[in-house]
């Protein structure tokens, strides 16, 4: 599980930061075991993704799939998360996932989604 | 003790849980493995006495209502209780504590009445106290002495007043370990006319405990923790106050006479008792209590001391790793929970895992208490009278294997 790629993103996670004035600011967690992750979206007229950084603390399974994901999410357009699934999550991290750590890997996804939403929820 | 024959006598510790890794279960403050002896008697219950209790006149159900009884009585003697009407059965520690509260709330709590608690406290010591906030009924929280893990006392002696009708603590913190002084607690609510409470959910399994020494008016446990099965746990309280409050549930078995009008309450303990039991839970938890006694509670108490103190001594050698709670083993519990440098807890537990090493991460339904340690989760490692020397250097090789894993 703990693969070299895995250990880089955690020593070093991309887009690791805040936005001062984001479109999008949403956060959730899983308060079992102690992870806490947020997300400023940053959302141009096009709807395109412009800046993407994430902020809290994490296992190194969440912490490398957030910052994965927002490398992935960078220039795409905001609606390319409506068909994000668990399985594009699990592909992009490339190892193998046990039961009781799925869950660290999909916070990046929930939290995408309540991003999602949340940019939508106005409209 | 005889740790090579007791530990013929849990197979379960015979497995391999990753090919060519067996198991290294250092997580017996989430719940304890079980003996032979008390699968066995569930198993022998099942294809051999299985009845409904209190009931029928039939053979089996005079077989197991003396079976089942026979298990309060045993379960009342092994925490001195002076008799099976003090011991109430229940799924376990929270809903002991929930009981408590519900009969409490019925008559005895009102508006404007406080309760004195503590940051050590398990979820189920918590949440039960803190949802009365709606009735008017206010929880103060007696905080740690952060250095040692252990409770500022003076802050009982401070919180108490006129109003105060319930103190509430945890025996052992399945945390930091700490054996808190229940007595003096005990003393202090009941110089001031308040009840008082004591989770020992992390205490019965590994000690001798005596309720009438320590004075307590409830003792809430969990069977599952102390080699019974789940599903069954055990409310000790004092004849004269159980006598005293309301049922905390209604229905078949805990009355004596029933109109369409009104009902009169059985005798104690089934007064408590709603519905049918968990019957073969019941004897599993008097065959445990069977083993544990056999064994010997000061040989098991002595038996994780002495592992205790192997695995501070050995963790307090690796770099970059923090221990929490007291040094001094007279007032600590066999729990040992640290953080490693950076790395996440459940990082450490999965890697663990790899090498066949059971230990807990998370905040251990304590979330109040890791947050008072300025930390967002632990690893845990707890440990039971089958554990062994050999195991404490597992999970040192563990620790050892997550720093490699993570380039320390």
């Amino acid at each position: 599980m703990y693969q070299e790629n895995i250990l880089e993103h955690y020593e070093n996670p991309q887009n690791f930061g805040e936005i001062s004035n984001p479109t999008v600011s949403v956060e959730d967690s899983n308060p079992l075991c102690g992870d806490k992750l947020g997300v400023h979206i940053l959302i141009d007229d096009k709807e395109i993704i412009k800046d993407i950084k994430f902020h809290g603390h994490g296992c190194a399974i969440s912490m490398a799939a957030m910052s994965m994901l927002t490398e992935k999410l960078l220039g795409k357009n905001i609606n390319y998360i409506k068909d994000l699934s668990k399985d594009d999550i699990l592909e992009m991290l490339g190892i193998p996932i046990s039961m009781t750590r799925i869950k660290c890997a999909l916070l990046s996804l929930k939290i995408s989604k309540l991003g999602f939403i949340e940019y939508h929820k106005d409209k | 003790m005889n740790i090579e024959k007791i530990r013929k006598d849990f197979p379960i510790l015979e497995r391999e849980v990753h090919p060519g890794k067996k198991l290294v279960y250092l997580d017996n403050a989430a719940t304890s493995q079980k003996p032979n002896q008390v699968i066995d008697v569930i198993s022998e219950f099942y294809r051999n006495n299985n009845a409904n209790i209190h009931r029928g006149v039939h053979k089996l159900s005079e077989e197991s209502t003396e079976m089942y009884d026979d298990a309060h009585t045993k379960v009342s003697k092994f925490i001195n209780a002076d008799k099976m009407e003090e011991m109430i059965f229940t799924r376990n520690t929270s809903e002991s504590i929930n009981l408590v509260m519900h009969s409490l709330v019925d008559g005895k709590l009102k508006k404007g009445d406080e309760i004195i608690s503590t940051v050590m406290e398990h979820h189920s010591n918590i949440v039960p106290w803190t949802i009365l906030k709606d009735k008017g009924i206010k929880v103060n929280f007696v905080d740690i002495n952060e250095k040692d893990g252990i409770l500022k006392l003076e802050q009982f002696e401070e919180l108490i007043n006129k109003n105060t009708k319930l103190v509430t603590c945890i025996h052992g913190s399945n945390v930091l370990g700490t054996i808190n002084p229940v007595k003096e607690i005990g003393k202090i609510a009941h110089d001031n006319d308040a009840f008082f409470l004591v989770d020992g959910a992390q205490s019965v399994p590994h000690m001798k405990v005596d309720v009438k020494k320590m004075d307590c008016d409830f003792f809430a446990f969990s069977g599952h923790k102390m080699l019974a099965p789940t599903g069954i746990g055990a409310l000790y309280g004092k004849e004269e106050i159980l006598e005293n409050i309301s049922p905390f549930m209604y229905g078949g078995d805990m009355i004596k006479e029933v109109s369409l009008e009104k009902s009169s309450w059985n005798d104690l303990p089934w007064k408590f008792e709603a519905g049918t039991s968990n019957i073969s839970g019941g004897i599993g938890l008097g065959a445990a209590v069977d083993y544990l006694e056999s064994v010997g509670m000061d040989d098991i108490r002595d038996h994780e001391i002495k592992l205790t103190e192997y695995a501070l001594n050995r963790l307090e050698e690796v770099d970059g790793l923090k221990l929490f709670g007291p040094k001094d083993m007279k007032i600590r519990g066999g729990v040992v929970s640290f953080v490693l440098n950076k790395v996440h807890p459940h990082d450490v537990a999965s890697i663990m895992d790899t090498e066949g090493v059971a230990v807990r991460s998370g905040h251990h339904c304590a979330q109040p208490l890791i947050e008072r340690l300025g930390e967002n989760s632990t690893t845990r490692a707890s440990f039971y009278l089958y554990n062994t020397k050999e195991e404490v250097d597992k999970l040192i090789e563990g620790i050892e294997k997550v720093k490699k894993t993570f380039r320390l």
